[in-house]
């Protein structure tokens, strides 16, 4: 893939071809640890030879006006598992976390949730409701949305049923598929609290219901608590407009808690005296549990971590020597305080680097700075948040919920990783 | 932090928190009509509130099932390929596979009327009569156990009607059941005897065909960015080969008709697949439609109704076409095609060029 691409003008060879160079350096190195300064047995093409990029223009600022990754990346992309669902319209894909650095998910390879599939609403067509229990019911543009006081904040979304497919046993190999029905973003909108006060919500309104424009509506209640507490509608995620798969024009932000609640295509508000116990809050989304009864109203998504790299779709391709070991840790119930990472299955911990400031109900970054000897590993992580929740084992969190609750699987994940580098999805004991 | 950074970060918390909210209102946005909140507020509530006035049988409801729902859900709404049963599963709550359905786990009527007529059929969302949604939650009922055969439900004996499974659900009490053990101070070293490995997703073998990411090293120990790579050079090069097909068979077409059509498509799309790789979903796939004979994708199971009507000649021509989507009950009556037809001739026009730009 980093060759040169066959149309491409190519340059005058002047000496062997890369591929020749990296055969014979393969030879060379033959397996062993090279330290720095070790030496290559024939100058590297890509260096003594002039490259075409080096000679010849590249593209004009107008080529692309709305800029795609290049296309060396075309393999960061959202990725379905067709068997989870009846069909792509009602179904969800994966954030290809495994790719990925930092902390903000990039809005194009964020994962998507559809009930009723991605519906087109402009701003022009857009409205939004707010009726019920409140002084003045009331209707907003866009428009009208744009001229209250914004916010800016990051925050992780998080699908209830990230993990879902794991609870039997390690199912998906990736942590794409295992965890990638997550991501993080920065947010621009209006607070709940100034849209209410608008409205001006009755003594008796305690909770409200939002629904959408697309044809699920995927309705659902929240308690006027956390309404008032921390949530909003964001125009706005990265930087610019929502994208059509995320809500455009206007989704709700409901932080920390489950994915299904941030209604996108947000359409109406109602405030309301109780929750209508509408399909998604009660045949959906509730977790059943072990005696035939179910939990439901489980909002909050506790604190979760996985290892992002190596992973199976992010092996160690190189030899012995040093490497970053690195991830992901969120809480639902606020910042993430430490992870810890194992490299033996969970018999021994190492406390990891955090690569960001953690946020509130955000997505933190952490390194691991290891020197690989060679050896198998049992990777593992583990995040702790600033309420003192210590991210639980599979074998924990099957003792109290069973196998069969789907939703809010926040155990630890296990890769194996062979003396190749080469991982995979394992439960160990 | 010094005391003074301190005051600062505080003061601006609160200005963050509270500075917007704590303001009068500033009257922006407009009043809702009642029109317009009669239109959009439709949330019925577990003790009826929100409930239109209206009434339908079980005998009309198993009509309106065969018509609207069965095609996904079952002619006895036992669930059909991977889409949702709808009855059934009651007392399988605590078995290895329970079946969650209205009968076993819903806990809420009022659920179902919502549901159903907010969201349902699937594809044509906010299509049925209130008489009609009523009807067709008597129909589930019914095939339910739960009510006979001459049951009438309405907006006045609605809150009578409940489910089995009621009583089935408390609030989350994890904080108490799970957090005492989650928040003991994890154990750093010797944490338990060496592990192995128990389970292997690679057993199971159910990970979607992924690309595996591999860098170059100074030390020769990999070469390739990523491998396989097949799957993306596959998909880069596909809609190149689609438009290439589609500029043959759109030679002898209104190009701006077939546009239409394939806006209007959007309709169908839920059901059918069409073009370049189209397979059988919910309906069948429909390339090649125009000028054959009907019911000829390969591989779907067809209705009965559907199947003798190709049995006695039906060849679709843009005539039978047309009359096929303005009222496909009609014109083939009980087939398992759940919509309601297109009224617009000119539509119909667009969507039948739209097929013929996928037939030979």
């Amino acid at each position: 893939m980093t060759d040169t691409p066959s149309d491409a003008p190519k340059a005058p060879s002047r000496g062997p071809s890369r591929r020749d160079f990296l055969r014979t350096a393969s030879l060379a190195a033959g397996g062993a640890v090279v330290g720095a300064g070790a030496k290559a047995a024939t100058p590297d093409p890509l260096i003594t030879e002039v490259q075409p990029y080096a000679s010849f223009l590249g593209e004009g600022v107008d080529a692309t006006p709305y800029g795609m990754p290049i296309h060396f990346e075309d393999h960061v992309v959202r990725r379905n598992v067709e068997w989870l669902t009846a069909d792509p319209i009602s179904s969800i894909n994966f954030t290809p976390i495994h790719a990925l650095d930092g902390t903000i998910t990039p809005q194009g390879c964020a994962f998507e949730r559809h009930h009723s599939g991605a519906i087109e609403l402009s701003k022009d067509e857009y409205r939004l409701m707010i009726n019920g229990l409140v002084e003045r019911p009331l209707v907003f543009t866009f428009g009208d949305l744009m001229r209250l006081p914004r916010e800016t904040r990051v925050h992780f979304c998080e699908c209830a049923a990230n993990s879902g497919m794991e609870w039997g046993g390690a199912q998906l190999n990736g942590a794409q598929f295992t965890h990638g029905m997550i991501h993080n973003m920065e947010y621009t909108g209006v607070t709940l609290r100034t849209l209410l006060n608008e409205a001006g919500v009755k003594p008796e309104g305690s909770w409200i219901y939002v629904e959408g424009h697309d044809a699920s509506s995927n309705g659902r209640s929240i308690p006027m608590e956390k309404a008032l507490d921390d949530c909003m509608i964001a125009f706005f995620a990265n930087g610019e407009a929502l994208r059509m798969e995320h809500g455009y024009p206007v989704r709700l932000v409901v932080p920390g808690w489950e994915g299904n609640l941030w209604v996108k295509w947000l359409r109406r508000i109602g405030v309301m005296d109780g929750p209508v116990q509408s399909r998604e809050e009660t045949s959906k989304y509730t977790d059943l549990m072990p005696d035939g009864r179910a939990r439901k109203w489980t909002w909050a998504m506790h604190a979760k971590s996985v290892v992002t790299s190596p992973s199976p779709q992010m092996p160690i391709g190189h030899g012995p020597g040093p490497m970053v070991i690195t991830g992901l840790a969120w809480s639902g119930l606020g910042k993430i305080a430490r992870v810890d990472v194992s490299l033996d299955g969970g018999v021994n911990w190492q406390t990891a680097r955090l690569g960001t400031e953690p946020g509130d109900k955000a997505v933190t970054r952490f390194y691991l700075d290891h020197v690989w000897d060679g050896q198998p590993m049992f990777v593992q992580s583990r995040a702790m948040d600033e309420t003192g929740y210590v991210q639980p084992t599979k074998e924990q969190l099957r003792a109290i919920r069973g196998l069969n609750s789907i939703y809010h699987n926040n155990a630890i994940q296990t890769w194996y990783v062979n003396e190749n580098g080469d991982a995979e999805n394992v439960e160990v004991s | 932090m010094s005391k003074c950074r301190k005051l600062l970060a505080s003061t601006a918390l609160v200005t963050l928190i509270a500075g917007p909210a704590l303001a009068e209102p500033l009257g922006i946005g407009r009043l809702a009509l009642p029109e317009e909140i009669a239109a959009w507020d439709v949330a019925v509530m577990p003790d009826g509130r929100g409930l239109p006035e209206g009434r339908g049988n079980v005998l009309d409801g198993e009509d309106h099932w065969i018509d609207q729902c069965a095609v996904c859900h079952g002619d006895f709404a036992e669930g059909a390929g991977a889409w949702p049963a709808i009855v059934g599963g009651r007392g399988s709550l605590q078995d290895e596979r329970p079946v969650k359905t209205v009968e076993s786990y819903w806990p809420y009527l009022s659920t179902v009327w919502d549901y159903i007529n907010r969201s349902m059929p699937f594809g044509a969302a906010q299509t049925l009569e209130t008489d009609e949604v009523y009807a067709i939650t008597a129909y589930i009922l019914y095939s339910a156990g739960l009510v006979d055969d001459d049951f009438e439900l309405s907006h006045e004996n609605f809150t009578e009607v409940r489910l089995p499974n009621e009583g089935g659900f408390y609030i989350d009490d994890r904080a108490k059941a799970e957090f005492p053990e989650f928040t003991q101070e994890p154990c750093m070293s010797d944490c338990g005897a060496p592990v192995s490995i128990s389970a292997r997703a690679t057993d199971i073998d159910v990970t979607p065909e992924f690309p595996v990411i591999r860098f170059t090293y100074s030390d020769g120990s990999a070469t390739a960015t990523v491998d396989p790579v097949a799957d993306v050079e596959e998909a880069a090069a596909a809609p190149e080969a689609e438009a290439q097909a589609e500029d043959v068979q759109l030679a002898s077409l209104d190009p701006a008709l077939v546009a239409e059509g394939e806006a209007a498509w959007r309709q169908c799309r839920t059901c059918h697949q069409i073009g370049e790789g189209a397979r059988n979903g919910t309906g069948p796939a429909l390339n090649g439609v125009l000028d054959h004979s009907a019911a000829l994708a390969d591989g779907f199971r067809y209705s009965p109704a559907f199947t003798e009507a190709a049995e006695n000649g039906l060849v679709w021509d843009e005539a039978s076409l047309d009359a096929f989507l303005e009222n496909p009950a009609q014109f083939i009556p009980r087939n398992r095609m759940s919509f309601r037809g297109v009224r617009s001739a000119d539509e119909r026009a667009a969507l039948i060029a739209y097929l013929a730009s996928h037939s030979e």
